[in-house]
């Protein structure tokens, strides 16, 4: 047992059974964290560059492959097909260094983005280190986009690059390369041989190339990361991270996600979200741990095996999965040894208060909750190891962030001090991982900022004891299977089908994912709505956005409800599809 | 039901969740969820639409049983079959 905890703290036991003692926490006491905490003693815990500045991919690889660490399992893919590769810290770093001399040989530089669209392989990881190295930004992109959601992302982002594998490249770039006429190169990570003069052989460059790469002075506000995020009016926005925002993934590794150096690591989330590439790539490298990646698809009965035969003793995932293991039901641990499992995290949505006692009841360990944002680049806000938990609560802030409830009004915003009132989930400006513009949107980026606070526009409240719960988004921003999809961009497409007039989407609540992408739509003139139809409108949306973003369900509708300027409302078809009161209709149309 | 039956109810449920697939030149032995974009909503409302159309429930523990057509259609077929035992053996 470990001194200096709350009473309230030491109900949840902490258990490795595996060493068969008590692991203490590498935060044992919130209240005198926060008292202590600085950046700068996060930052004295790292290496800083050896040539100057502060570099993400040195921090995560370099300095491990020249330590104690430098034989030990960074990286283990597990294939969808049963094969296995691994990745040592020195591995990885000679690896690494080869894709950033990759790209230096085909003239891609500093602040050039380099994205991917590939399944979870070793090469994704190579290329993402790789880049980074090279102080060139790394893009993810979810390989279940379709064509449309790529292109937009590519051209936004001015892809440079693209690493990807022949099939995805086939089914899903090849028939829109003529419109990315900013990418110089695709990085085919299984080709044999080079295709042309700009569709190459990864395999042949990486063997060409030298293992041996010196990191640039790499100034800590670099931009190294580019993620996308959904919007409600405008397409996808691009938040910049910079090589600065590797404080907080340090500082989240160490008291969220609690790792120690014998940890094994899963972290389930796709590299193309924000999660699996701050937590699926990143922060387990900084504290040397073994991280598991699995390239299958959700399967409980695999995950279960994962859990086992990979000793996984930290595991962070998403309520989707949960539920799934949920409706999977039995006891798991009849069938499988999950004893080295001792922390269980998950994000994404919030995490309903019967899930966190199945976990308990199941795995012996309570599912602890957190909350962040694509924009925040980490966790802001947790249920930590040692302390209690609150089931339905996103939890406490993160020592050296500050968060609030705010009212935004006409005199700016105002915090709410008093516990138990619904506003705005706001948090102080300049943590190290706040994202530093939207790419080319100047304006969208300072609307996100009032007077000193971050506006996450997520609705929250805070109890007398200062935990966070989550009451919805302030938006029209659909959150489902655990990421954001834009409403925009999916009325956009369904737009261009030859028999829609207008198309309203929102998220339909379901109580496996969250959300589903509900599409209302009305037909032109002469259009009939018939099975036949609802199947090529979805098939045709389907094909341009993929299984990640196109709607799962189609009804149509005579008509939408716009204001008065045109807008559709969406909250309106919210409401009708709920059943509900449909609120103040003042500015409707008719 | 047929085995041809069975494998109409598994074409159909397919199509009407993506329908844009050319299901005429699937290969039996490809992962569906890979070879159709499904993701695992996807795969799970078809197999809960599937159970209602053949009568067969595939429990959530042996969907990594019927990952291709030749492989959902001999689980389908087989637990048609054996009727009353729930949907495996």
């Amino acid at each position: 047992m470990v001194g200096g905890r709350s009473d309230a703290a030491a109900m949840i036991p902490f258990i490795d059974s595996t060493a068969a003692q008590w692991v203490r926490p590498n935060l044992p006491d919130y209240a005198a964290a926060c008292r202590s905490f600085s950046w700068e003693s996060v930052l004295a815990e790292l290496d800083g560059l050896p040539g100057g500045g502060l570099n993400i991919a040195h921090e995560a690889v370099d300095r491990h492959a020249r330590g104690r660490f430098r034989d030990r399992v960074a990286i283990r893919c597990l294939g969808a097909m049963g094969d296995r590769r691994e990745l040592s810290f020195a591995e990885l770093a000679v690896e690494s260094n080869r894709f950033a001399n990759v790209l230096r040989a085909l003239g891609v530089g500093r602040g050039e983005r380099v994205f991917s669209l590939s399944r979870r392989v070793p090469e994704l990881y190579i290329a993402a280190l790789g880049t980074l190295k090279n102080t060139s930004v790394f893009c993810p992109l979810f390989p279940a986009f379709g064509p449309g959601p790529i292109v937009e992302r590519l051209v936004r982002g001015n892809g440079r690059v693209l690493v990807t594998s022949s099939a995805l490249y086939r089914e899903k770039v090849a028939g829109v390369i003529d419109q990315l006429p900013e990418l110089r190169a695709l990085l085919l990570t299984d080709a044999p041989d080079h295709w042309d003069g700009k569709v190459l052989s990864l395999p042949r460059l990486m063997a060409e190339a030298s293992g041996v790469f010196r990191i640039p002075p790499t100034d800590p506000e670099d931009m190294a990361l580019l993620h996308f995020t959904s919007g409600t009016t405008g397409p996808p926005k691009a938040a910049v991270h910079v090589h600065q925002a590797v404080l907080l993934h340090y500082a989240t590794g160490r008291d969220v996600l609690d790792l120690h150096s014998n940890d094994v690591f899963w972290c389930t989330a796709d590299p193309g979200w924000v999660t699996g590439t701050s937590y699926g790539i990143i922060a387990p490298l900084l504290h040397g741990v073994t991280m598991v990646v699995d390239e299958a698809d959700f399967d409980a009965e695999r995950w279960y095996r994962v859990l086992a035969e990979q000793r996984v003793s930290v595991w962070y995932t998403a309520p989707t999965a949960i539920r799934r293991l949920m409706r999977l039901g039995g006891d798991p641990r009849e069938r499988h040894d999950l004893d080295a499992l001792r922390l269980i995290l998950s994000v994404g949505e919030p995490l309903n208060p019967e899930a966190v006692r199945w976990g308990e009841r199941t795995f012996g360990v309570p599912i602890r909750d957190n909350w962040w944002q694509t924009e925040t680049g980490g966790i802001m806000i947790a249920n930590f190891p040692a302390c209690e938990i609150r089931p339905g609560s996103m939890g406490l802030p993160l020592p050296g962030i500050e968060a609030a409830i705010v009212r935004v009004g006409e005199n700016g915003v105002e915090e709410i001090e008093e516990p138990g009132i619904e506003g705005e989930l706001a948090l102080r400006a300049n943590w190290p991982s706040m994202f530093r513009a939207y790419l080319h949107d100047d304006e969208r980026y300072r609307k996100c900022f009032s007077r000193g606070w971050y506006l996450s526009g997520d609705r929250a409240k805070r109890d007398a004891e200062g935990y966070y719960w989550f009451v919805g988004r302030g938006d029209d921003i659909i959150k489902t299977a655990g990421h954001m999809v834009g409403p925009f961009e999916v009325e956009s497409v369904l737009m261009e089908h030859p028999a829609v007039a207008e198309a309203g989407v929102i998220g339909k609540p379901d109580p496996l994912i969250g959300q589903v992408v509900k599409a209302f739509v009305s037909l032109k003139e002469g259009c009939l709505p018939t099975e036949e139809l609802r199947r090529s409108i979805l098939g045709f949306a389907r094909k341009r956005l993929g299984s990640a973003v196109a709607p799962k369900e189609i009804a149509f509708s005579e008509g939408l409800p716009r204001t008065r300027s045109g807008k559709i409302m969406r909250r309106l078809l919210r409401a009708r599809e709920l059943g509900l009161a449909e609120g103040d209709l003042s500015t409707l149309e008719d | 039901m047929t085995d041809s039956e069975i494998r109409d109810a598994i074409l159909d449920g397919l199509a009407r969740i993506a329908p844009e697939a050319d299901l005429a030149s699937l290969d039996p032995k490809a992962n569906l969820r890979a070879a159709l974009d499904l993701d695992s909503f996807d795969f799970l409302r078809f197999l809960i639409e599937l159970g209602e159309a053949t009568g067969v429930e595939v429990p959530e523990a042996d969907y990594g049983c019927v990952t291709t057509l030749e492989t959902m259609s001999e689980y389908i077929t087989k637990a048609a079959r054996g009727r009353g035992q729930r949907g495996r053996d």
